[in-house]
């Protein structure tokens, strides 16, 4: 907002901030609890903390949107808390509540996945009948969640006395309150390099939580390392197209950006040259086609509750964020260079959809969906109409939850050594237990887009937007990647129903309470949504972007 | 009226929820008796209706109903019934508790596959999704919303799609597939199409809507390049459903691995939706198009004619062969829909009705033959009418109404859609009236090489202790085709004995049917009638045919 005087502009709206300031004080305090705590006591105490945290601030969010306060921006103009931002922050905190549930449970495989050092466990759980599990007080590094040594170093240290091992890597959830921070400044970040710092604030703990698996740790670790440098080479794009953008307009304000290119005339290179590194930053992180290619790997390797968390939260901010600079930055020149957007949206449902066919593991399989998917999403984007904006918001919502229930599931599936990925290790799943084969063939029929679950009803919602848009040809190419797409969801439905179990199949965990309300709640709000999604529809639709 | 419209479609629902409770608690048998009783009400209730409903009503559909469902893309769940789609339902209500007593109560279900404890699968599973499919169809053929009607289109495929793959023959994961893809397809074809309507209302009538009588407003200001594109979309699903020729390759799969009542059903009813699908929806909305491509429609239906019917008479497989049967009708009602009469549009439209219980009749004495022999090869029977000459009798009168033999209820429709046909396209009408005598050949032909002459094949006498001897008698040049004799002992070796009453009881009420609707086809046509004068005039032509049934 130009007119606004700069006093109104730097008096601090608490109420509007309110959500994203419980989140990241929440991720500091949570960082203490890590301090303070002994050991034994911290799991229990930080998982409470955080999802109350993330609950309050959720209450926070209803509240402002229910309230009727206006849109504002705060923080000087830094951030903009507006309808589709509420949504935005709505979505990304109702998507962390299973995604925390899921990382804390330990009853999947013995542990968790974080447990600090499974082989001490393993030895630990022979000698449970040799005396009571006591608290340690080995001199074992905490906090550090890059301490890729640890086992080798406790081994050293830990002497001919048996020890227990600590339970797990309680630092995740400052880890996912920091990175949930940063979702939701990104999401609401009203000039360029605010959304900079928020980007690397979401980024930084994704990355160490991607490499913390204590299983499989190579592939974990290589996860993490791919993501970080593709992550910090795509921050540099973004870095240099916020420096091009400045060197256009004269501010990185995302509406004065827009009221330069609708000023008086001047050469546009640099503003499209901004845009277009700016936008190689941000559909790197929205997984984008052909920016995808850190995605399968860093959705096999990473601990799958990361991955959920990931896939769901990371998308929502990306695209929020491509969402807001499409529409308030670019929205007065989206003539001029949304063809070239039309073809990264092809690429990528193009990519998605026939990499997806190859794919004979489930967890890169749901990789290359996302990136297809996201070709789905930037077509809602790439309408810069109020349609477009419910909508994309919309499908965010619906492919978030699916998204957590589908990996949620998916790490049931036990071989011996950890998941079964192999596709496989589904045949006959039915037979072995219903439940998790009907729950998983639903969340997939979901994302072929079959109607009465929120997969359609996103897909309509944003195709529809599309069409009324004039890209007919876009939509075209996403019905067809849809059709082709089903084919590779219908494949682990034909193997979980009508193929045999193979003897040495992989066995079924039997979910602990936390793993099973995620899982419940995600294939509950793809039914909801597919069924009745009209509240969900009306807040998605209540404003538009505030400049 | 529309209370029970309402209850038409969530009767089948709330059995099937009943069933599926009732089978996983172990109590198969429970669940086929209790899916029966529902389809039984439900037929019920349809006969209530079809009284209720009033052929002289001015308005184009009846028992309507709308309850808003997504306010913020105008969709409403919104049910009425026109005579075509109340034709259909009652074909579907007729069709079900047949299906469900020949799976149930008769030796059908021994032709499942092994479950996972190595038992045949019990019937209980295929009654709850036969349930659950016929309140998706039935709110399918009811939907007066676009919207509803796309989504019933695509969410019927779910429960066709584990009839098959659960219960079908060797294939059936194949043919499951294949038959899901194919269609999910052409419903996101489709789904452009109805996107692209949606997006044309909203910016010409204000609002956007997906009510079916709004759209059909639409229709006369859409330019018809546009009604073009949007016809194609819908067109393309509905062709793969139909099927017609060129998109037709899922179906034989489809029908010969699907489970004998699946097939029923299939073929009987569920691709009617293609047929239906011109009718409702492509006609009404899209009349300029619907002229200018008519002749498209009108080549591929009397291709299908042909190619059907060919087809037919070289299958080897007895389901594949009924398939094929039905390839060869479905281009005869598209023709009939596409050549613009009222004649000939009623004639399809009673064909839609007629074809079902024919194919119905057909599939289930070839599924009661098959589950004696253990085989569905042609090649595998002979001279069946010797020991089980009521089951030979039973698949001569399904043989006769699918070659439309006059007093059977298919030529009555075939007939009407030839004469009604003729004075606008003379040249397609002519050439798919050779069809008629290929049907004459398939029939026969498989009729004759698998009940008349001397016991022979595998499936009869073969196969069993005697296997060998039978071979050794059958054998050499001079075998029994051209010998009128049965070899010594033939019958007392042959494997299987005749129709059960429970069987007969089966096939009866078809039976019926085809020789009362051959007779007295005019309580259905005066349903269907006013239906198709509306379709006439949303489409605009004149009908080329008078009042008293002379071409003008």
């Amino acid at each position: 907002m130009g007119s606004q005087s700069f006093s109104d502009a730097l008096g601090v709206d608490y109420g509007a901030l309110a959500p994203l300031l419980i989140v990241l004080g929440g991720a500091c305090v949570s960082v203490l609890l890590e301090a303070v705590l002994p050991r034994v006591r911290r799991r229990s105490v930080q998982l409470v903390f955080s999802l109350a945290v993330v609950v309050v601030a959720l209450a926070a969010v209803i509240i402002r949107a229910t309230s009727g306060a206006g849109d504002v921006v705060v923080l000087a103009g830094s951030l903009s808390v507006d309808a589709p931002g509420l949504f935005l922050w709505g979505t990304l905190l109702a998507l962390a509540v299973p995604s925390v549930l899921m990382l804390a449970d330990r009853s999947v495989e013995p542990g968790g996945v974080f447990v600090a050092d499974p082989e001490a466990l393993a030895e630990a759980q022979e000698r449970v009948g040799a005396g009571s599990l006591r608290s340690t007080s080995s001199g074992l590094p905490s906090g550090t969640g890059t301490d890729t040594h640890g086992v080798v170093g406790r081994r050293g240290g830990a002497g001919p006395e048996p020890t227990t091992p600590p339970e797990m890597h309680t630092e995740i959830f400052p880890f996912v309150l920091f990175a949930l921070g940063g979702m939701l400044a990104f999401s609401a970040a009203n000039d360029l390099l605010t959304m900079f710092v928020a980007l690397e604030v979401l980024s930084l703990p994704l990355y160490l939580l991607c490499g913390l698996a204590r299983r499989r740790r190579l592939l974990s670790q290589e996860a993490a390392v791919k993501y970080f440098l593709l992550g910090a080479f795509a921050s540099a794009f973004f870095l240099y197209g916020v420096a091009l953008l400045y060197g256009y307009a004269g501010s990185v304000r995302l509406a004065d950006i827009a009221a330069s290119a609708a000023g008086p005339l001047r050469s546009d290179a640099l503003l499209f040259a901004g845009l277009a590194l700016l936008v190689v930053g941000l559909m790197f992180k929205a997984s984008v086609g052909p920016f995808h290619t850190w995605t399968p790997d860093v959705y096999q390797g990473a601990p799958t509750p990361v991955t959920a968390f990931m896939a769901a939260c990371t998308k929502v901010a990306a695209f929020g964020a491509i969402l807001r600079v499409f529409t308030v930055a670019f929205g007065t020149t989206a003539l001029e260079w949304r063809g070239v957007l039309w073809a990264v949206a092809i690429a990528s449902m193009v990519i998605g959809t026939v990499l997806g066919i190859t794919q004979t593991d489930l967890k890169r399989m749901v990789a290359y969906s996302s990136v297809a998917h996201a070709g789905f999403i930037l077509i809602g984007c790439l309408a810069i109409t109020p349609a477009g904006l419910s909508g994309t918001l919309f499908y965010l919502l619906a492919y978030g939850f699916t998204t957590i229930a589908i990996l949620g599931l998916v790490s049931l599936v036990r071989s011996g050594d950890g998941e079964a990925g192999h596709l496989s290790g589904y045949a006959g799943l039915a037979q072995r237990s219903p439940v998790v084969a009907a729950a998983l063939s639903f969340c997939l029929l979901a994302l072929a887009g079959v109607p009465l679950t929120s997969g359609f009803t996103a897909k309509f919602a944003v195709f529809s937007a599309g069409l009324a848009d004039g890209m007919a040809p876009l939509v075209i190419v996403g019905l067809v990647c849809s059709a082709i797409a089903a084919f590779f969801y219908l494949r682990v439905i034909v193997l979980m129903y009508f193929s045999d179990p193979a003897p040495d199949g992989p066995t079924v965990s039997l979910p602990g309470p936390m793993t099973t309300v995620a899982i419940t709640l995600g294939v509950a709000v793809t039914l909801l949504l597919g069924v009745l999604p009209t509240a969900a529809l009306e807040w998605a639709g209540a404003g538009t972007f505030l400049g | 009226m529309s209370a029970l419209v309402i209850v038409l479609v969530l009767l089948p629902l709330v059995g099937a929820t009943v069933c599926g409770v009732l089978v996983k608690g172990g109590r198969d048998a429970t669940a086929r008796s209790a899916g029966f009783a529902v389809s039984l009400v439900e037929l019920v209730l349809v006969a209530v209706i079809w009284g209720l409903f009033d052929p002289s009503a001015p308005t184009r559909f009846q028992g309507e109903s709308s309850v808003e469902w997504i306010p913020a893309f105008g969709v409403s769940f919104a049910l009425g019934l026109d005579g075509i789609a109340l034709a259909m339902i009652a074909l579907l209500a007729v069709l079900v508790p047949i299906v469900i007593a020949y799976t149930s109560f008769t030796r059908a279900a021994e032709r499942f596959p092994d479950g996972p404890d190595g038992e045949p699968r019990g019937a209980g599973g295929f009654v709850a999704l036969m349930l659950s499919l016929q309140g998706v169809l039935v709110a399918l053929f009811a939907a007066t919303d676009v919207f509803v009607f796309y989504v019933m289109f695509e969410v019927m495929l779910v429960p066709m799609y584990f009839i098959i793959g659960r219960f079908g023959g060797a294939r059936r994961q194949y043919a499951a597939v294949k038959f899901f893809l194919y269609s999910f397809l052409g419903g996101l074809i489709m789904l452009g199409s109805v996107i692209g309507i949606y997006v044309a209302s909203g910016t010409r009538l204000g609002a956007a809507t997906f009510d079916w009588a709004e759209l059909q407003r639409l229709a006369a200001q859409l330019p018809e390049s546009t009604q073009i594109f949007l016809f194609l979309g819908f067109f393309a699903a509905f062709a793969i459903k139909a099927p017609l020729v060129p998109l037709h390759t899922w179906l034989p799969d489809a029908g010969a691995q699907a489970p004998i009542g699946g097939g029923v059903i299939l073929v009987g009813v569920l691709d009617k939706v293609g047929v239906f699908g011109f009718l409702r929806y492509c006609l009404p909305l899209f009349p300029l198009a619907s002229q200018t491509l008519a002749p498209l429609v009108l080549v591929l239906s009397v291709i299908g004619v042909l190619y059907g019917a060919l087809l037919a008479a070289m299958q080897t497989d007895m389901k594949r062969f009924v398939s094929y049967t039905s390839i060869a009708h479905f281009g005869f009602i598209g023709l009939g829909i596409f050549a613009f009469s009222q004649q000939s549009v009623a004639g399809s439209a009673l064909y839609m009705v007629n074809h079902g219980i024919s194919t119905a009749m057909l599939f289930l004495v070839v599924g009661m033959l098959a589950a004696r022999g253990g085989s569905t090869q042609i090649a595998d029977y002979g001279g069946v009418g010797k020991i089980a000459p009521v089951l030979a009798g039973l698949f001569l009168v399904a043989g006769l109404t699918t070659l439309s033999l006059p007093g059977t209820n298919s030529f009555v429709s075939e007939f009407l859609v030839l004469l009604g046909s003729w004075p606008r396209e003379p040249v397609y009408t002519v050439i798919a009236t050779v069809g008629i005598i290929f049907a004459a050949l398939y029939v026969l032909w498989v009729y004759q090489r698998t009940m008349t002459g001397p016991l022979r094949g595998e499936a009869v006498v073969g196969g069993g202790p005697g296997a060998a001897t039978a071979r050794a008698l059958a054998g050499g040049p001079g075998f029994s085709d051209t010998v009128d004799t049965d070899p010594p002992d033939a019958t007392r070796r042959a494997r299987f004995g005749d129709l059960s009453g429970r069987e007969i009881g089966v096939l009866a009420p078809l039976v019926l049917l085809i020789f009362l609707l051959g007779f007295f086809p005019q309580p259905v046509l005066d349903v269907i009638n006013p239906a198709v004068s509306a379709t006439m005039s949303e489409v605009g032509v004149a009908d080329p045919v008078g009042p008293n049934g002379v071409a003008r």
